[in-house]
C-alpha cells in the first residue's frame, strides 16, 4: 500500500518556484494496476518521480511524504526518503524511451547486472536472466545483442524484463508505450498485464491515452493542473465519470464505428505560474458557478473507494451549454 | 537579457583598453616611436608612469600606441574574416550540392595548413619589406575557415527544420530564407567568432613580432617585447620594459576570452528556448 | 471530375550503408492511388512508423523527389515527367501543416509574420488586403487577430499554434491541405478542436485534406477515403467507413484489433512481432508475410496487386 500524504513537489527554475504537484492525498491499494491520467503539465510524471524517490535538484518534495510498507527485515517505515535503498528489489521503474535508458555500447545482458550489487552476483545469475527472459516469451538471443540491434518494441520489452526481474512489489511505468506503434504497444501492455497477474504486484501506469487506461487499469487517478481530481475503479470512472473534466475528456475521444459528434474542451489548462484560486478547471467547466471560482473543491469520497474533487460531482450538463469557439 | 559576471568583467576590460587606446593618444606630447625623446632607462615615476627604455622612449605611451595598433589590426582582420566565414558558411550549409563541396574543400585546406609556420616562412622571405597590412591580409587567409565550418554546420542543421519548409511555402525566396530564418540562429555564432578572431590575430601578430618577423618599427604588443629582448632587458633588469607588454597582453587576452565565453553562456541558455 | 489525387507507380528508394554493404529501402513501393471527385474530400493515409506515409506526404509537398513514377494533385503534375507548375501555382494549390506546431515556426519571429508573408508573397495581396486576409483566416480557425498579433510561438499552446498553422495554410486558398500527423503532439482534450476544424473547412469552404496519421479513430471520424500502408505499400484503399468497419486485409484487421479503445476490451491473442525493418523492406513477396495469419505459399514469392472488391475498395492481398 502506498500512502501519499499531502504531497507538494516543487521545481526550482530561473523564473522561480512552481508546484508541479500541489497537495495530493491518497492511498494506493496493493495488487492493482493503477493508471495515472492527465494532459501535459498536470503533474503525473512528477508524482511518479516522487513515488520513486527520484528527487534530484531542481525537483524537491517541499511538503508531505510518501509511506510504503514496513520493512520486514529492519522494521523501519519505508518512505520516499529512504526508498533509494530498495530500488529494483522492492520498487522499480520503466522509463519512456528505452533508447536513452540502455547503454548503447554495452550488451543487454551486462546491463541486467547493473541492478545487482557485486557481492550478490553468482555464476548462476546469467542463466537465471536467460530463463526469465525466455519465460516472458522473448527471444533469448535478444539479451546478447547491443541495444541498437533491437527494435524499439523489443528494447522496451527488455526494459520491462529488467524492471521485473527481482519481482518487485511496485512497478512504476512512465508512458512506456507512448513512442511505439499500436501493435507493438498492445504486445507490451499484454506482457505487463500478464506479469501483474502472476506476481500480484502494484503497477502505477502513467499515460495520457485514455484508451490504454481503459484496457489495462483496475483503478485510475485523473490529474489536472497539479491536482488530483478523480480517483476510483476504472470501471466506475469509464462507465459514469463524476468530474466534468474526466467526463468531457472521455467524451471527446472518437471511436471507430461510432458516428456521434465529438467536441474537444475549449480553452487550455491554467499556467501554474499564476496565483490560482478556487477550482482550477473552472474557466473551462460547463457547470461552473461563483462557488467554484472562490473555493477549491476538496477530494471527497463519494462512495467507498471513489474520490472526486468537484462541488457538483455527477451533475449533468447540456452539450449546447458549452461555449463553442 | 541578464549579463553574467563573466561578460561584465570581460566587457569592462575591453572598454578600458579600447577607449584608452583611442582617447589617450590625444594627450600625447611626443610621438612615442621616436627614439631618444627622453633620457634612457629611467625608473617609473610620475612623469613617466612606466619609466623609459633603452631607446629613450616612454614605455607607457609606447604601450598605449602598441595596444591601439594591435587592436586595430585585430578588429579589422576580424571584420573581414567574420564576414567571409558568415557568407561562405551560410552558402555552403544551406545551398549544399557541389558548391558546398567546393567551399568545404577550400575550408578544410586552409585549416589543415598550419598558419604559423607559413607566416614565418613568408615573413623571412619578405623581411623588412612587409607592410603592416600585408600581415593582416595573410592572417585573413588563414583565419576565415574556422568559424566558417561552425556556421556551415549550424546552417546544415537548421535547413532540415520544419520552419524552413514553412517559410518556403509562405513564398520566401532562397535569399529571404537564408537571411530571415537561418541567419538569426547563426548570428550568435558570428559574434563569438568575431571576438575569437580578434584574439587570434593579436596574439599571432604578437608572436610574429617577438621573433622579429613582423614590421617591428610599428609599435605593437609583440614588437615591444622584441625590442626589449634585443636590448637584453631581462639581463639589464629593465623588468618594466618586458613585463608591461606581457601583462597587457594577458589582461587583453583575458578580456576578450571572458567576453567571448560570457556572451556564449548568455546565449546558450536563450538558444534552449528558441 | 477533378482528379484530387493520382499517383502512378510512385517509388522512392533510399540507399543506406557504405560502399560494400548497401541496403535498399523502398520507402514507397509502386504506390497507385486514384481519387476523383467534384466535391472536396478528406483522404486519410494511415500506417505505422516505416509505412511510408510521411514519405508520401513529402513527395507530394515536393520536399523529396521520387525515384520514379508520377503524382498529380488537383490536375497539377507534382512529380514525374512533364511540365510542372510554377512555385506560385504550386503554393496556391496545396499547403502543408506539420506535426510539431512549435517547430513549424522560428522562435525568432512572430507567428503573424508568417501569415503576412504568405498573404503578400503567395496570394499576391497588397499590404492592407493582406491584413484583412489574415484576420479572416484567423477567424475561420476560431482565433482573433488581436490575440495573435505580435506574439512569439512560445506564447501559445500546441493546439492554438496548430490552428495558426491552419490559418496560414488557408490564406492562399489552396485546394488541398496536406496535414502530416497534425494532432499527435496536441493534448487529447484539444485534439478534437483541430479535427472538427478540418471537417468544417471541408464542408463550408470546400477544402480537401490529405490527413496522414497513425490514429485510426480520428481517421474514421473525418475521412471520406482511407489508404492503409505497410512498409511502403498500400494494402487497402477505399471508402473510409467501409474499410474501418469491415477490414479485409489482415494488416488492417491487426491494426484495428490493436487500438486501445474506450468501451471495447481487447481480444487476447498472440501476435507475431515485426522483424528487422530492412529485411522486410527487401522482401520479394508480400511484405506482411512474416506476420500474416493467413499467409500462403503464393505470398512468399508474389507481391499482391490490387483486387477491386464490389464495394469499391482496393485490397492488396491474394486471399482477401
Amino acid at each position: 500500500m502506498i500512502r501519499l500524504n499531502n504531497i507538494v513537489a516543487t521545481y526550482t527554475t530561473v523564473r522561480g518556484q512552481v508546484d508541479a504537484v500541489d497537495g495530493v492525498n491518497l492511498t494506493i491499494p496493493d495488487g492493482k494496476i493503477v493508471g495515472v491520467a492527465g494532459e501535459s503539465g498536470c503533474g503525473k510524471t512528477t508524482l511518479l518521480k516522487v513515488i520513486y524517490g527520484d528527487l534530484l535538484y531542481p525537483l524537491a518534495l517541499r511538503q508531505g511524504s510518501v509511506e510504503y510498507e514496513i520493512d520486514t527485515v529492519s522494521g523501519r517505515q519505508v518512505t520516499s526518503r529512504n526508498i533509494k535503498d530498495y530500488w529494483f528489489k522492492y520498487i522499480s521503474y520503466i522509463p519512456q524511451s528505452s533508447m536513452s535508458s540502455l547503454n548503447p555500447v554495452v550488451r543487454v545482458c551486462k546491463q541486467f547486472f547493473d541492478f545487482l550489487p557485486v557481492g550478490q552476483r553468482t555464476d548462476n545469475t546469467l542463466a537465471e536472466i536467460r530463463e526469465y527472459v525466455r519465460s516472458l516469451d522473448l527471444p533469448p538471443e535478444a539479451i546478447d545483442a547491443y541495444p541498437h540491434q533491437l527494435s524499439g518494441g523489443m528494447r522496451q520489452r527488455i526494459m520491462v524484463a529488467m524492471a521485473t526481474f527481482f519481482k518487485p512489489e511496485i512497478i512504476l511505468a512512465d508512458e512506456p508505450t507512448t513512442a511505439l506503434d499500436v501493435v507493438v504497444q498492445k504486445g507490451i501492455l499484454m506482457l505487463l498485464m500478464d506479469i501483474q497477474a502472476k506476481m500480484n504486484n502494484t503497477i502505477l501506469f502513467v499515460s495520457h491515452d485514455m484508451g490504454v487506461h481503459y484496457q489495462i487499469t483496475h483503478k485510475m487517478l485523473i490529474m489536472y493542473a497539479a491536482k488530483a481530481v478523480e480517483f476510483g475503479d476504472s470501471e466506475d470512472i469509464f462507465r459514469a465519470p463524476l468530474h466534468p473534466y474526466t467526463k468531457m475528456l472521455i467524451e471527446s475521444l472518437p471511436l471507430i464505428g461510432d458516428d456521434r459528434v465529438r467536441t474537444g474542451i475549449v480553452g487550455r489548462p491554467p499556467s501554474l505560474w499564476e496565483d490560482l484560486h478556487g477550482c482550477r478547471f473552472a474557466p473551462r467547466c460547463p457547470l461552473v458557478t461563483e462557488l467554484c471560482r472562490i473555493q477549491e473543491p476538496a477530494l471527497i469520497e463519494h462512495k467507498p473507494g471513489y474520490f472526486v474533487a468537484c462541488h457538483y460531482a455527477g451533475n449533468t450538463y447540456q452539450k449546447n451549454e458549452i461555449a463553442m469557439q | 537579457m541578464k549579463m553574467n559576471i563573466r561578460l561584465k568583467i570581460g566587457l569592462v576590460i575591453l572598454a578600458i583598453f579600447t577607449l584608452g587606446s583611442l582617447i589617450l593618444p590625444f594627450f600625447m606630447k611626443v610621438d612615442p616611436s621616436r627614439q631618444g625623446s627622453y633620457p634612457k632607462n629611467l625608473p617609473p615615476s610620475l612623469e613617466h608612469p612606466l619609466g623609459t627604455n633603452s631607446l629613450g622612449q616612454s614605455i607607457f605611451w609606447f604601450l598605449v600606441i602598441a595596444i591601439r595598433n594591435s587592436l586595430m589590426l585585430g578588429v579589422s582582420v576580424s571584420c573581414v574574416t567574420t564576414l567571409m566565414a558568415g557568407i561562405t558558411g551560410l552558402v555552403a550549409g544551406y545551398v549544399g550540392g557541389w558548391l558546398d563541396r567546393v567551399l568545404t574543400a577550400l575550408m578544410d585546406t586552409f585549416i589543415a595548413i598550419p598558419a604559423f609556420p607559413i607566416l614565418i616562412v613568408l615573413s623571412t622571405l619578405v623581411r623588412g619589406q612587409t607592410s603592416f597590412w600585408l600581415v593582416g591580409v595573410i592572417l585573413v587567409f588563414f583565419g576565415w575557415p574556422w568559424s566558417a565550418r561552425t556556421v556551415r554546420s549550424m546552417a546544415l542543421s537548421i535547413r532540415e527544420r520544419e520552419f524552413i519548409s514553412m517559410a518556403r511555402f509562405s513564398g520566401a525566396s532562397m535569399l529571404q530564407v537564408v537571411s530571415q530564418e537561418v541567419f538569426p540562429y547563426v548570428y550568435t555564432l558570428l559574434v563569438v567568432a568575431f571576438i575569437d578572431a580578434i584574439l587570434w590575430v593579436t596574439t599571432t601578430e604578437a608572436a610574429l613580432a617577438v621573433i622579429g618577423l613582423s614590421k617591428v618599427e610599428v609599435p605593437t604588443l609583440g614588437s615591444i617585447i622584441f625590442w626589449a629582448l634585443s636590448y637584453n632587458a631581462l639581463f639589464t633588469r629593465q623588468y618594466t620594459w618586458v613585463l608591461a607588454p606581457v601583462v597587457a597582453t594577458i589582461i587583453l587576452f583575458l578580456g576578450i576570452f571572458l567576453t567571448s565565453t560570457g556572451y556564449n553562456q548568455m546565449y546558450a541558455t536563450r538558444r534552449g528556448h528558441s | 471530375m477533378n482528379t484530387i489525387l493520382k499517383t502512378s507507380h510512385l517509388n522512392k528508394v533510399y540507399r543506406l550503408g557504405g560502399l560494400f554493404n548497401r541496403i535498399r529501402i523502398n520507402a514507397l513501393d509502386d504506390v497507385n492511388l486514384t481519387i476523383e471527385s467534384d466535391a472536396p474530400a478528406i483522404i486519410s493515409i494511415v500506417g505505422e512508423s516505416g509505412s511510408g506515409k510521411t514519405t508520401l506526404a513529402k513527395v507530394l509537398l515536393r520536399l523529396v523527389s521520387p525515384t520514379s513514377g508520377s503524382a498529380l494533385v488537383y490536375d497539377r503534375l507534382i512529380a514525374g515527367k512533364g511540365e510542372k507548375p510554377s512555385n506560385r501555382e504550386f503554393f496556391s494549390t496545396l499547403q502543408p501543416i506539420f506535426q510539431n506546431p512549435f517547430e513549424a515556426f522560428s522562435g525568432y519571429r512572430t507567428v503573424d509574420s508568417y501569415l503576412f508573408e504568405t498573404a503578400v508573397r503567395v496570394a499576391r495581396l497588397s499590404k492592407t488586403d493582406a491584413v484583412d486576409a489574415m484576420a479572416e483566416a484567423l477567424r475561420l480557425v476560431g482565433l482573433d487577430y488581436r490575440d495573435v498579433r505580435g506574439k512569439y510561438p512560445n506564447q501559445f499552446s500546441g493546439g492554438e499554434l496548430q490552428r495558426v498553422s491552419v490559418a496560414r495554410a488557408l490564406i492562399p486558398h489552396p485546394k488541398i491541405i496536406i496535414a502530416d500527423e497534425p494532432v499527435s503532439m496536441i493534448d487529447a482534450s484539444l485534439r478534437m478542436n483541430v479535427i472538427n476544424l478540418f471537417l468544417s473547412l471541408k464542408e463550408e469552404f470546400q477544402r480537401s485534406f490529405l490527413y496522414i496519421t497513425h490514429d485510426l479513430a480520428t481517421a474514421y471520424y473525418i475521412s471520406d477515403y482511407i489508404g492503409v500502408m505497410y512498409r511502403g505499400c498500400i494494402v487497402e484503399f477505399g471508402d473510409a467507413r467501409t474499410i474501418l468497419s469491415d477490414p479485409r486485409h489482415p494488416y488492417t484487421q491487426l491494426l484495428i484489433a490493436s487500438i486501445p479503445q474506450v468501451g471495447q476490451k481487447w481480444e487476447v491473442r498472440k501476435m507475431a512481432l515485426a522483424d528487422i525493418e530492412a529485411k522486410e523492406f527487401q522482401f520479394e513477396g508480400c511484405r506482411f508475410y512474416n506476420r500474416c495469419p493467413i499467409a500462403g505459399d503464393r505470398c512468399l514469392v508474389e507481391r499482391p496487386s490490387a483486387t477491386s472488391l464490389t464495394d469499391g475498395r482496393d485490397v492488396y492481398c491474394h486471399f482477401a
